[in-house]
């Protein structure tokens, strides 16, 4: 009488399924970047339009890239934890200010503190197309050769810091030549 | 202070709902005839205080009560009394709310036509429904308790989704939720079959009336929502095999078999163990659905607000009623055997032929919904199963369904021939062949085989459901004319109208995007669209543009819309409001797009041929349900079960 047993198993196995998924997020899309050289670019930067900030700026040392305007409420929302992380020093927090007002970026700045070593204006969002940025707030994580190593979507919190990057990027300044 | 009545109201309810949920089932089992009636005036107490907490909700929205987080986050003083009111099921905490008092209306309902079954029985039903209840009042207080207060209370509220504001959105939750729910009920009844775990086949006969039911409730419930998809998002689609519709059809397909199947044991005693399995299977795709819609694992256009942890929640919860259910069912199915036969050509072969490939079709779209979510916790990577893989797949289990049909319901039951059948469906056949044929030649532009042969199928199914109706017309006893009978056949006839619309709407369907200034115009078939004018429309929560489109048909105006492009001020998102000139012959359908630069708008145009006939027919096959439950056999059921009771007693041995 086995066949009477293949509706259980059959949701048993569904059962094991979900219970993988839940801890997945299906509206997470893997970048195409990863283990790959960033794509290159010079931008002003948002203190001082004389100089560049850019992919030659971040080399030599692991680094973040965050993509953010003062327009997305998911980086307002994460404000204070790339406050935090900048606090601890342990990784430099590089900033790509996509498609804003760089007069309300420099003031949010401000107002509410500034994590970043530096920042490169995108005014018209060209390199982050190229950086394949689907919307604000990402964050990119880059070792000392440029190479991208991983990338988050939506707003960091410290336990995403702590759990899932900061490893990594541990790991990549350990193997740093 | 009146918000934290209702969640006290929840709590009272949950704990009525965990004496209804035990006492019985424990009473029944130790024939303890006090505990089993515990059970009724616990849930008539449950019902009552689900409700008086429902009302708090709503009470909270009319009253733009803003210091309650779920109120603030989907309601706003600017928006209209009736859709404050539907945003009490706007989001997830409300709509669960909903589904709960739905349940509980099923109970009551079930408590009072069950009045007559026998007492250890009922008492079992009773127990069931009331651990369902319990398994979602504990849901809601837990992890979604919509009476969380918001310190301090915000100015005003963040406003309910605009793609809800919508008259349809008040009415398409209700209705599929009684649906969904409703499946409960025969859920019930089965388990309780499978408890008492003696031979049964009363209980198909008393299941019925609920099972279908629900399914009319289900088929009305997905029709508005197809409906409102039509005409609100824009894009003219009227079925998307996005995850959470699919979440809603799939019990809806293995309602359907269910219904089948509960015939076949009601009047022949076969099928037993099939028959509880899919009463089981039913309810567990509803809250599988429940599961999909609220916990995040898919991606989907309106799935809820995802939270692993109420994703969890439900899975346990799924895990408890589904496994439990399952496990009985693998203990005590075995004994269910059936010793009567059939003949390879009879109306049980047919019936069966129904039931396998409806569970084909369920495991179709349960595949293509589930396929992404398998291949990402198999570390496959990120999969999407587009509409391609269901309309190029679906169509395989549910074509052969159709075309035997229409024999199936002209078979007799035991045993029967094919010459005696053909009689009755030859004329149909040949019929339907010469309308596939010429409306695929003369009608519209270009169709193909394939929807020669859907609009085939059509008419195959609409003719054969007219041969019982004319039969009893001819010897002019149309009066006698048993309403099941009815019922089947208005339900078979609402499928083939509705196989007619999709087939044409889907063939022939014609959609042309333009770049339009105001004076210009394009034209659509035989039908010009000019772009007269353009303006700013004021709304109470809303700002518009509005454009105003007059069509002419050769020359003649024939109407005049004005689809507008509205921007919601407080979220600020835009929606897309479409002009529908809808005849029952043919839509003609125009979005407003975007402005393209230099006064010109980007308009999209479509042509819609009997597109209403997807709406109408199933409208008709929830009549054919509703008239079906009409039928003297469930009310004599009533009367039979009253005279059975002692005896029903007497034999019980658990």
């Amino acid at each position: 009488m086995w066949r009477y047993f293949l509706p259980i198993a059959f949701f048993v196995l569904l059962v094991g399924f979900f219970l993988r998924g839940l801890s997945l997020d299906p509206s997470e899309i893997p970048s195409p970047l990863l283990g790959k050289p960033a794509p290159a670019f010079a931008l002003p930067s948002l203190d001082d339009p004389a100089k560049t900030v850019g992919t030659d700026t971040m080399k030599g040392e692991v680094a973040l890239l965050n993509v953010w305007g003062t327009w997305c409420a998911g980086c307002r929302q994460e404000h204070d934890t790339l406050m935090a992380i900048a606090a601890a020093g342990e990784v430099p927090i590089y900033g790509l200010n996509w498609k804003d007002d760089p007069d309300a970026a420099r003031q949010m700045l401000r107002q509410m503190g500034n994590p970043y070593v530096a920042n490169g204006v995108d005014a018209d969002g060209r390199v982050a197309i190229d950086w394949g940025v689907y919307g604000a707030p990402e964050t990119f994580l880059l070792a000392a050769d440029g190479t991208v190593i991983y990338k988050h979507i939506g707003p960091l919190n410290l336990g995403i810091w702590q759990q899932d990057i900061l490893p990594l990027a541990l790991q990549a300044r350990e193997q740093q030549p | 202070m009146i918000p934290e009545l209702g969640q006290f109201a929840l709590i009272i309810a949950l704990c009525l709902a965990l004496v209804q949920g035990v006492m019985p089932l424990a009473g029944a089992q130790t024939r303890n005839r006090a505990w089993m009636a515990i059970g009724k005036p616990a849930a008539a107490g449950q019902f009552v205080f689900v409700l008086l907490s429902f009302l708090v909700l709503t009470w909270a929205f009319i009253q733009n009560d803003f210091s309650v987080t779920y109120v603030a986050s989907h309601s706003n003083s600017a928006l209209p009394l009736m859709y404050r009111i539907s945003a009490v099921w706007g989001a997830h905490e409300g709509s669960l709310l909903l589904w709960i008092l739905v349940l509980n209306i099923w109970i009551i309902s079930a408590i009072i036509g069950g009045r007559h079954l026998p007492e250890i029985f009922n008492a079992r039903v009773v127990g069931v429904l009331g651990l369902v209840s319990v398994g979602f009042l504990a849901f809601i207080l837990f992890t979604s308790n919509p009476f969380d207060r918001l310190i301090p209370a915000a100015m005003d509220g963040r406003d309910l989704n605009p793609l809800l504001q919508d008259p349809a959105l008040a009415i398409h939750p209700p209705m599929l939720y009684f649906g969904y729910v409703g499946f409960a009920v025969p859920f019930a009844f089965a388990i309780a079959v499978l408890l008492e775990g003696r031979q049964a086949t009363d209980w198909a006969r008393w299941a019925k009336p609920w099972a279908t039911m629900s399914w009319v409730f289900l088929t009305l419930g997905i029709a508005l929502g197809s409906w409102w998809a039509y005409y609100e998002l824009g894009w003219g689609g009227w079925w998307f095999w996005d995850p959470v519709e699919n979440a809603s059809f799939m019990p809806w397909l293995m309602g359907t078999a269910l219904i089948h199947s509960l015939s076949v044991t009601e009047k022949r005693g076969l099928f037993k163990s099939w028959t509880l399995l899919l009463a089981i299977s039913a309810f567990s795709l509803s809250l599988l659905g429940t599961f999909l819609v609220r916990s995040g694992v898919l991606v989907s256009v309106h799935a809820f607000a995802s939270d692993p942890e109420r994703g969890l929640f439900i899975l346990i919860f799924l895990c408890v009623v589904v496994g439990a259910a399952l496990t009985l069912y693998a203990w005590r199915a075995p004994r269910m055997t059936s010793d009567a036969g059939f003949a390879a050509f009879s109306r049980e072969s047919f019936l069966l032929a129904n039931n396998i490939l409806l569970v084909i079709a369920t495991f179709v779209v349960l595949i293509g919904t589930l396929f992404p979510l398998v291949m990402d916790a198999l570390g496959q990577g990120k999969y999407s199963v587009g509409p391609q893989y269901f309309a190029a797949v679906f169509i395989i289990p549910t074509l052969p369904m159709v075309l035997l049909l229409g024999v199936g319901m002209h078979t007799a039951w035991r045993r029967d021939n094919w010459n005696r059948v053909s009689r009755h469906v030859r004329i149909g056949a040949a019929l339907a062949l010469a309308l596939g044929i010429a409306i695929s030649l003369l009608a519209w532009d270009g169709g193909g085989v394939l929807s020669a042969i859907g609009v085939f199928a059509a008419f195959w199914v609409m003719i054969a459901s007219l041969v019982d109706p004319l039969a009893f017309l001819r010897k002019g006893q149309l009066r006698r004319m048993p309403l099941a009978l009815w019922g089947m056949s208005i339900a078979h006839f609402g499928l083939g109208v509705f196989i007619l619309g999709a087939v044409v709407t889907e063939t022939y369907s014609v959609e042309r995007d333009e770049a339009l200034r105001v004076g210009e115009s394009t034209s659509v078939g035989q039908f010009e669209f000019r772009f007269d004018d353009l303006r700013q429309v004021e709304g109470p929560n809303y700002t518009a543009v509005e454009a105003v489109i007059s069509i002419f048909d050769g020359g003649e105006e024939i109407a005049v819309l004005l689809p507008q492009k509205r921007v919601y001020r407080v979220q600020q998102s835009p929606m897309t409001e479409s002009g529908i000139d809808a005849r029952l012959g043919r839509d003609l359908y125009v979005a407003l797009g975007d402005p393209l630069g230099g006064n010109a708008w980007s308009l999209r145009v479509q042509y819609k041929p009997l597109v209403r006939l997807i709406w109408l027919g199933c409208i008709i096959m929830s009549i054919g349900g509703l008239v079906a439950v009409g039928d003297r056999r469930y009310r004599i059921a009533r009367q039979d079960a009253t005279a059975k009771i002692p005896a029903g007693t007497a034999r019980e041995t658990g």
